[in-house]
C-alpha cells in the first residue's frame, strides 16, 4: 500500500511570538510537561507542543513529573478495576439473577434484566474508554512527528511502460489481429450476461388483473349465485355481520370486510385479500350527503363505503373527522370529503377513494358488486 | 525485555508472517504512521464502530430471529398477545425481546447504532464537504462515501422492515405504493419484489437476505476500500502550523493514534450500551403485529429516511392519464428528485468544482469553509434543503406540538423548499465573506491587546498588538484566488477555454466563485506588505513557507 520511507524527524518548533499562552489547534498534545524520557534530551528547549496543553502543568520538574505519573496511573488504573468489576458483575448478574424462577417472562423482568445487563455493560466499556485516553493523555510519551506526503501519481516513464507492456500483451494474445475470433466472443458474452436474469423471472407472477379486483367481487359473485342480492359486510375483527339499524347513528366510521374472506380462503391469501378490500363504512347524515352522479342508490340512508387503501401510495385512510366528514389518511395527509364521493380536498392523492356499492337484505348491508375501479396507488397500466 | 528488540511472542509471530509474506517491512513502515489530530476527523470513525457494532449485535439476532411470514399464536411471555395471530418473524422479534436474556438489549444497541452510523456517516460528509477535503486525490473516497450512504439507507429500511410490525409494514405498503408508481414496469417491479400481491409471504425473508448478507457485503467491501485509499493517501489536515502539502504532522499510529482510537470504539459502544440500556428504541411489542387495515397516528420511519417521507407528504397531487396510462407525478417526483438531487450533486460537485475554478492539483491541507463562501453557500443551501424536507416529514408531529394547522405546516413546507436554500445561500456567503474580512483586518491591523494608552493631547487609544503566529498561520492559509486569463487577449482573439456556449458558462462560474472574495496578504509586523507578482499568491508566514501556486 504506502511506500512511506520513513522519514520520521521529531518536530522542532521554536515558539516566539511573546509570552502570551499559544490557543490550542486541534487535541492537546499527549503528556506534554510529563516527559519523563524526552525531558533529558531536551530539557533546552519546551518540548514540542508544550506550550499549547492547557491540561499539563508548565514547567513542571522531572521530580513532579514522577509524581504526576504515578498519580495518573493510579487513576488509570482505577478505571481498569472499574471495568473489571463491571464485566465480573455482568456474568454475576446472568448467571445468579436473570435466570430465577426460570428466565425472564413478562415486560418487569426484561426491563430489570435490560437495566443490570445494559448499565453494566456501558459501565465496562466507558471506564475503560476513560481508563485508555487518560493513559494516552497523561503517560504516553511519544512526540509529535513529521512525515513527507508522497506524490501519488506514478513516475510517467512507468506510466508509459504500462502501456507498452498493455500493448505488447494484446499483441501477444492475437485478439488485436483475429478479428473474427474478438467479434464471436463479444457475441458470445452479451446472451451470457443476459441469462441470470431470466431466472429472476419466478420472482413473482406477472401483474395481469390482479390489481384490478379484489375479494368483494368474488364474493358478490357467489352470494349472487346461491340467489341473494350481495355479499354481507363483516366489521374487521370481531367478524360479525353488520345491520342497517346497527350502524344507524350518523357520525360513526367503522372498518369491514366481504363474509367469508376468512373462511374461504386459504390462509396464505387472507392478508393479502384483506390488503385490498378493506373498506370503511360511514354514516354521512343525510342533509349533507351529495351522492355522485350514478352512484345515487351506492348507499343505504347515507351510509356509504370507500375503499380503506389510500390512492397515494396505499396507507389505510383510517382517521376520519365526524365535524367535517373529512377521511384523513395519517401517512402523508392526503383528505377525502366523505360526503362527495371521497373527492381530494388536501394533500398529495390524486384520486378519489373507490367507492362500494351498498345494498340491504334481511336487515343486513350488502355489498352488490365489486368496487368499479382498481383501488390503492396509481399505476401506469390502470389508465 | 531490551529496549530494543520485541518480546518474544510478537517477534514469534510476526516473524512466522514475515517467512512467509515478507510482511514486517510494510508493518515496520507503517507503525509510526502519522494520524493528524482534529477533533471533526473522529466524525468518520464513529460510523466504523456503529458498523462493527451493528455486525456484532445483528449476528447475535439472527440466531433466534425467524425470516418467516407464516402465520402462527402467539403463545409467549408476552401475556398481552397471547392468542394473538402473529406472522414467525413478529413472534420472534418478541421471543428474542421477553425471553432471550440480553435479547431486547442487543435488538435495542442494533437500533440505536443503525440510527448513529447514519448520523456519523452525513456528520462525517459534511465535514469532508465544508472543508474540501474531498478535493482531488480524493473524490474517488467522497464516491464511495456516497455510496456507503446511500446503502445505509437501503439497510436500515430492510431492517427496520423484519419485524413484521404494525410500523415496519407501513413502511413496506409505502414501498409497495412508490415501486407501483414507476412508469412502464412498476406494477412488475412491485409483483416480482413481493411474490405477488402485498404482502404475500416472501418479502421478510427476501428483506432478511439482502438485510444480512448482500447489503452489508457490498457495505464491508466499500468499507474497506475507504480505509485502504484513506491510509494510501494519508489523511487531510487542518491548516495549522506544520501542515502543508509536502509534510503530515502528528502523533503515530503506534502507540498514541491506535491507543486513542481503541478508546473511541471503546466511547461508541459505552454510548450505545448506555442507549439500550435505558432509551427504548422501536418498541414493536407496543405496536402489534401488521394489519393492513390498521395506522396509528404519528407513524414515523427513522430519522434518515424522513427527507423521502417529507418529499412524499409535500407535493401536490399531479397525476397524468392520457391514453389509457396513468404517471403519478405526486409519488415519482418526491421519490427520486429531492435525492436524486442531493445525491447526483455531491456526487458531481468535486468534478463540477474543478471544472469551475480550473484547479487541477492536488489538496491535502483543508479549506477553512470561510475561504471558499460559493462551496460553504452550496453546502449550507444543501443542507438547508435536506433540512426542510426532514422536517416536513413530521409535519403532522410539528403541527400538534405547537398548534397549528396541519395544511398550513404542508403550504409552509412547500414554498420553504424553494426559499430556503436561496437563503441559505445568499446568508452563508455574506457571513464567509465578512469572517474573510474579520481575518484581513486581524492581519492588517493585529488583536486589542487590552492595553489603553492615553497620548499627551488627551485622546485614549487601544493598542493593538500582531496576532499569535498560530493564529496568522490559520489566517494565512487562505489561497487569495487568481484572476482567469481574461477571456479575450489583446488581439481580440477568445482564450479557447471560453468558448461556445460551455465555455461561456464556465467562464461566468469561474467569475461567481471568486467574486467579491477578500484577499489577505501577509503584511508583515511592520505594516509593509511583501511582494507579490504576478497574481499568484505567494503566503508566507514566519519560519514556514508554503508554496501554493504550483501547477
Amino acid at each position: 500500500m504506502s511506500d512511506d520511507t520513513n522519514e520520521n524527524t521529531a518536530a522542532d518548533e521554536p515558539r516566539g511570538e511573546g509570552a502570551r499562552p499559544a490557543r490550542v489547534v486541534g487535541t492537546p498534545s499527549p503528556a506534554a510537561g510529563h516527559r519523563v524520557l524526552a525531558a533529558q534530551e531536551d530539557d533546552l528547549r519546551p518540548a514540542p507542543g508544550a506550550a499549547d496543553d492547557y491540561a499539563a502543568p508548565a514547567g513542571a520538574g522531572a521530580e513532579l513529573d514522577e509524581k504526576a505519573a504515578r498519580r495518573a496511573e493510579r487513576i488509570v488504573s482505577a478505571f481498569f478495576l472499574l471495568t473489571f468489576l463491571a464485566s465480573v458483575g455482568f456474568i454475576v448478574y446472568f448467571i445468579g439473577w436473570s435466570g430465577r424462577d426460570g428466565g425472564m417472562h413478562g415486560v418487569v423482568r426484561t426491563r430489570e434484566s435490560n437495566f443490570w445487563l445494559g448499565g453494566l455493560m456501558a459501565l465496562a466499556f466507558l471506564a475503560m474508554a476513560a481508563g485508555v485516553t487518560i493513559w494516552v493523555r497523561r503517560l504516553m510519551t511519544s512526540a509529535p512527528i513529521i512525515q513527507e506526503r508522497h506524490e501519488l501519481r506514478t513516475a510517467e516513464a512507468d506510466r508509459e511502460g504500462f502501456g507498452a507492456a498493455f500493448m505488447e500483451g494484446a499483441r501477444d494474445s492475437g485478439i488485436t489481429k483475429h478479428k473474427m475470433m474478438r467479434r464471436t466472443l463479444l457475441l458470445a458474452a452479451a446472451p451470457l450476461g443476459l441469462a441470470p436474469l431470466f431466472l429472476l423471472r419466478d420472482l413473482g407472477p406477472l401483474p395481469e388483473k390482479r390489481l384490478r379486483t379484489t375479494f368483494w367481487g368474488e364474493a358478490v359473485a357467489k352470494a349472487q349465485k346461491e340467489g341473494k342480492k350481495g355479499v354481507r359486510l363483516v366489521v374487521d375483527g370481531t367478524n360479525a355481520p353488520l345491520k342497517v339499524s346497527d350502524f344507524a347513528s350518523p357520525g360513526g366510521m367503522i372498518t369491514v370486510l366481504p363474509e367469508g374472506i376468512e373462511e374461504d380462503l386459504p390462509e396464505g391469501d387472507v392478508l393479502t385479500q384483506t390488503a385490498k378490500a378493506v373498506t370503511i363504512l360511514i354514516n354521512v347524515p343525510a342533509d349533507e350527503f351529495k351522492p355522485a352522479k350514478g352512484r345515487e342508490n351506492w348507499h343505504v340512508n347515507g351510509i356509504v363505503a370507500y375503499s380503506k387503501i389510500c390512492t397515494h401510495v396505499g396507507c389505510p385512510a383510517a382517521l376520519y373527522e365526524q365535524t367535517t366528514h373529512h377521511i384523513l389518511c395519517p401517512c402523508h395527509q392526503s383528505t377525502f370529503d366523505a360526503t362527495d364521493a371521497a373527492k381530494v380536498v388536501f394533500g398529495p392523492a390524486a384520486r378519489p377513494l373507490p367507492q362500494l356499492p351498498l345494498g340491504v337484505e334481511d336487515g343486513y348491508l350488502v355489498a352488490t358488486s365489486d368496487f368499479h375501479e382498481p383501488i390503492g396507488p396509481s399505476f401506469w397500466e390502470r389508465g | 525485555m531490551s529496549d530494543t528488540t520485541a518480546p518474544k511472542a510478537v517477534e514469534g509471530g510476526l516473524n512466522f508472517l514475515d517467512d512467509r509474506l515478507g510482511s514486517t517491512t510494510f508493518l515496520k513502515r507503517n507503525l509510526k504512521k502519522v494520524f493528524p489530530d482534529h477533533w471533526s476527523f473522529m466524525l468518520g470513525e464513529i460510523a466504523l464502530y456503529c458498523f462493527i457494532i451493528l455486525l456484532l449485535t445483528g449476528t447475535f439476532l439472527t440466531l433466534w430471529f425467524k425470516p418467516s411470514m407464516t402465520e402462527v399464536i402467539y403463545d409467549g411471555s408476552y401475556t398481552k398477545l397471547d392468542g394473538v395471530k402473529m406472522s414467525e418473524a413478529y413472534a420472534s422479534t418478541l421471543h428474542i425481546t421477553f425471553d432471550v436474556r440480553g435479547g431486547l438489549l442487543m435488538r435495542q444497541i442494533h437500533h440505536w447504532a443503525a440510527v448513529l452510523f447514519m448520523a456519523s456517516i452525513l456528520a462525517h460528509m459534511l465535514r469532508v464537504f465544508f472543508t474540501g477535503a474531498y478535493r482531488k486525490p480524493r473524490e474517488l473516497n467522497w464516491l464511495i462515501g456516497i455510496g456507503m450512504f446511500t446503502l445505509g439507507m437501503l439497510e436500515g429500511l430492510f431492517g427496520y422492515s423484519l419485524p413484521d410490525d404494525l410500523l415496519s409494514g407501513t413502511g413496506l405498503r409505502i414501498t409497495q405504493g412508490v415501486a407501483e408508481a414507476i412508469p412502464l414496469v412498476g406494477t412488475y417491479i412491485y409483483m416480482f419484489l413481493f411474490g405477488g400481491e402485498f404482502p404475500g409471504e416472501d418479502i421478510v425473508p427476501r428483506l432478511f437476505t439482502l438485510h444480512i448478507l448482500l447489503i452489508p457485503a457490498l457495505i464491508l467491501g466499500l468499507v474497506t476500500a475507504h480505509m485502504m485509499i484513506m491510509w494510501h493517501q494519508k489523511h487531510t489536515a487542518m491548516p495549522v502550523r506544520n501542515q502543508t502539502e509536502e509534510q503530515v504532522y502528528g502523533y503515530p499510529f503506534y502507540p498514541v493514534f491506535m491507543a486513542k482510537t481503541g478508546a473511541y470504539f471503546l466511547f461508541t459502544f459505552g454510548v450505545l450500551a448506555l442507549l439500550g440500556a435505558f432509551a427504548q428504541i422501536n418498541p414493536i411489542w407496543l405496536f402489534g403485529p401488521y394489519d393492513p387495515g390498521a395506522i396509528s397516528a404519528g407513524s414515523q420511519p427513522d430519522w434518515y429516511m424522513g427527507v423521502l417521507e417529507g418529499a412524499l407528504r409535500l407535493m401536490p397531487n399531479w397525476e397524468i392519464t392520457a391514453w389509457g396510462h396513468t404517471l403519478s407525478l405526486n409519488v415519482l417526483i418526491p421519490a427520486l428528485i429531492p435525492l436524486g438531487i442531493i445525491f447526483g450533486g455531491a456526487a458531481a460537485w468535486p468534478f463540477i468544482e474543478q471544472w469551475v475554478t480550473g484547479d487541477k492539483r492536488l489538496h491535502h491541507v483543508n479549506d477553512r469553509p470561510r475561504n471558499a463562501p460559493v462551496r460553504t453557500g452550496v453546502g449550507m443551501a444543501a443542507v438547508t434543503f435536506y433540512g426542510l424536507l426532514w422536517l416536513a416529514g413530521a409535519n403532522d408531529v410539528l403541527a400538534d406540538k405547537f398548534h397549528v394547522s396541519l395544511y398550513a405546516t404542508t403550504w409552509f413546507f412547500r414554498f420553504a423548499i424553494f426559499i430556503g436554500p436561496v437563503l441559505a445561500y445568499i446568508l452563508t456567503k455574506r457571513i464567509c465573506l465578512g469572517l474573510q474580512r474579520s481575518d484581513r483586518a486581524t492581519i492588517e491591523h493585529g488583536v486589542e491587546s487590552g492595553v489603553i494608552l492615553m497620548s499627551p493631547d488627551g485622546a485614549y487609544s487601544e493598542r493593538h498588538e500582531p496576532a499569535r503566529a498560530e493564529e496568522r498561520h490559520v489566517i494565512l492559509s487562505k489561497e487569495n484566488p487568481r484572476p482567469e486569463r481574461p477571456a479575450v487577449d489583446a488581439n481580440g482573439i477568445p482564450a479557447p477555454s471560453t468558448k461556445g456556449p460551455v465555455g461561456h458558462l464556465r467562464s461566468r462560474l469561474n467569475r461567481a466563485w471568486i467574486a467579491d472574495d477578500v484577499p489577505i496578504e501577509d503584511v508583515g509586523h511592520d505594516g509593509h506588505g511583501h511582494g507579490n507578482g504576478n497574481g499568484h499568491a505567494a503566503i508566507e508566514a514566519g519560519e514556514d513557507h508554503r508554496e501554493i501556486s504550483k501547477h
